[in-house]
């Protein structure tokens, strides 16, 4: 550990990306500017988010990883270790034993508290870039509140395929004034935005741009009077758990191409299937 | 007494800022809660609380105007000692310190811009009152509202109608802070309601 600086990051850049987290928490929404660094992990590996993590852990800290609701990826696993070797804190895979939570992908099912720090991976953080490339352009369009593209590009999936196709990185209006890319969690995640008692933490590493969402915040998904909108997830049950209200991810089972729903969230289903609960295709 | 500049920093860099900033993102994240800053032992007339927000905060590349008697010897060479900031007036700062009396008023410190509303100052006003008293706070990072004292109401109400644009205040007391970002709602809290406040 004496090899590192605490958290891996120096002390300059630490200082630097806590100032911009301030601002992001006092501007809802906004997209702050940041001078991101080069990090011992490829861009795709979430550097954005690492650094908001190295910017904010104490000793004192019990960090999680998750990515796409699990602990166990070789993403999960090697930012978890990159953590436990710099900055010596605890780690656990345990929702409600975290307070540092990095996420690539989802929201933990078991609702968050005071206390708790939520940390997204977010590869592209401009809501508008596929509708405007220019970065000049889409600052614009934030400043002026010119978000009618945006309704548009929406109500065209409508039109194309009677709903509303976007099921990822689905946009949100943040307390009525900036549109926000919540990072490529699945719709059925949209709801818990809003009005949660953690901190939310939004890092892009190549983007190099950093956001934020209070605790108790107003976050609404982007949505129309005859169309409004539905956090969706598959009609199944959690097939190891039995769970009727978490993301499931489908997995193929055997060599004849069955399937099975699960809960994406690992440790969601394993502390229920610990608890009694059962699903039909557990064994 | 006063503290030489070389000494009443940060013993531990990396392990105490990271806790001082912990109580700042906090404090900022849910505007009137109050948090307990340590580490710090600056120079009167800075508060310790005052000094571990700078430590976190600032170095070279954030300028920083002292209001009123904190522009003082001592105050300057702990902090060029400690952060290596750049001293400048209101108008380019990026931190101001200083009492509220001595900062005012509002309109001298930028405020950022349309599409950078980032680029503005962040107030840290020491000695001030920190309780649960007198302004009554609404908005993101306020579950139903919070109370917190405020020096007056009215120049933080003109300060929230600028949101997204406007200023961010850091209130410092001995070795507490509460903060006040530029989209906290503050109205008059009723005596009433000061009372629930109290109790909660
Ligand atoms: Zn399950």
């Amino acid at each position: 550990m004496s090899n590192y600086n605490f958290a891996y990051l120096d002390e300059q850049t630490k200082r630097m990306i806590r100032r911009a987290i301030l601002k992001g928490l006092a501007i809802p929404g906004y997209q702050v500017p940041f001078a991101s660094r080069e990090m011992p992990m490829p861009y795709g590996w979430g550097t954005g988010g690492v650094q908001v993590s190295a910017a904010v852990l104490t000793p004192e800290d019990t960090f999680k990883v998750i990515d796409q609701g699990a602990d166990d990826t070789t993403n999960a696993v090697s930012i978890r270790t990159f953590f436990e070797r710099t900055a010596g804190v605890e780690t656990t895979t345990a929702t409600c034993d975290a307070t540092v939570i990095q996420t690539r992908h989802r929201i933990p099912e078991e609702a968050l508290q005071e206390g708790q720090i939520l940390v997204y991976q977010v590869p592209i953080p401009e809501p508008l870039r596929f509708l405007e490339p220019r970065e000049s352009e889409t600052r614009k369009m934030h400043s002026l509140e010119e978000y009618g593209l945006m309704h548009v590009k929406l109500y065209e999936d409508i039109s194309r395929h009677g709903h509303i196709a976007t099921s990822y990185a689905y946009p949100v209006k943040v307390e009525g004034r900036y549109v926000m890319d919540p990072s490529p969690i699945p719709k059925f995640d949209n709801p818990k935005l809003g009005d949660m008692a953690a901190i939310q933490l939004f890092g892009a590493g190549r983007e190099q741009r950093i956001y934020a969402l209070p605790p108790y915040t107003q976050v609404v998904s982007l949505d129309f009077e005859d169309h409004p909108f539905e956090a969706s997830k598959a009609d199944h049950p959690c097939g190891m758990c039995g769970a009727t209200d978490s993301y499931l991810d489908e997995l193929i089972v055997d060599d004849a191409g069955g399937r099975m729903f699960v809960c994406s969230d690992t440790d969601y289903c394993e502390a229920r299937q610990a608890a009694g609960h059962k699903g039909k295709d557990a064994a | 007494m006063q503290a030489a500049p070389l000494s009443g920093g940060f013993a531990n860099t990396a392990t105490q800022s990271a806790h001082a900033f912990r109580s700042v993102m906090e404090a900022m994240a849910r505007p009137g809660t109050i948090q307990d800053i340590e580490g710090a032992s600056p120079p009167a007339p800075l508060s310790p609380a005052a000094g571990a927000v700078l430590l976190t905060l600032c170095d070279t590349e954030t300028p920083v105007y002292l209001a009123g008697e904190m522009d003082c010897d001592a105050v300057r060479s702990w902090l060029s000692f400690h952060t290596g900031a750049p001293f400048v007036g209101p108008a380019q700062c990026m931190f101001a310190v200083g009492i509220w009396d001595a900062l005012g008023p509002l309109s001298i410190y930028p405020i950022g811009t349309s599409e950078y509303p980032d680029r503005s100052t962040t107030l840290i006003v020491d000695s001030a009152g920190l309780s649960a008293s007198g302004a009554k706070l609404k908005g993101p990072g306020i579950k139903d509202y919070a109370a917190l004292f405020l020096p007056e109401l009215e120049a933080f109400q003109a300060n929230n109608l600028l949101f997204p644009l406007g200023l961010d205040f850091i209130f410092t007391k001995g070795s507490e802070l509460a903060a006040l970002p530029r989209s906290t709602q503050i109205s008059r809290l009723d005596s009433k309601a000061g009372a629930q406040v109290g109790a909660s």
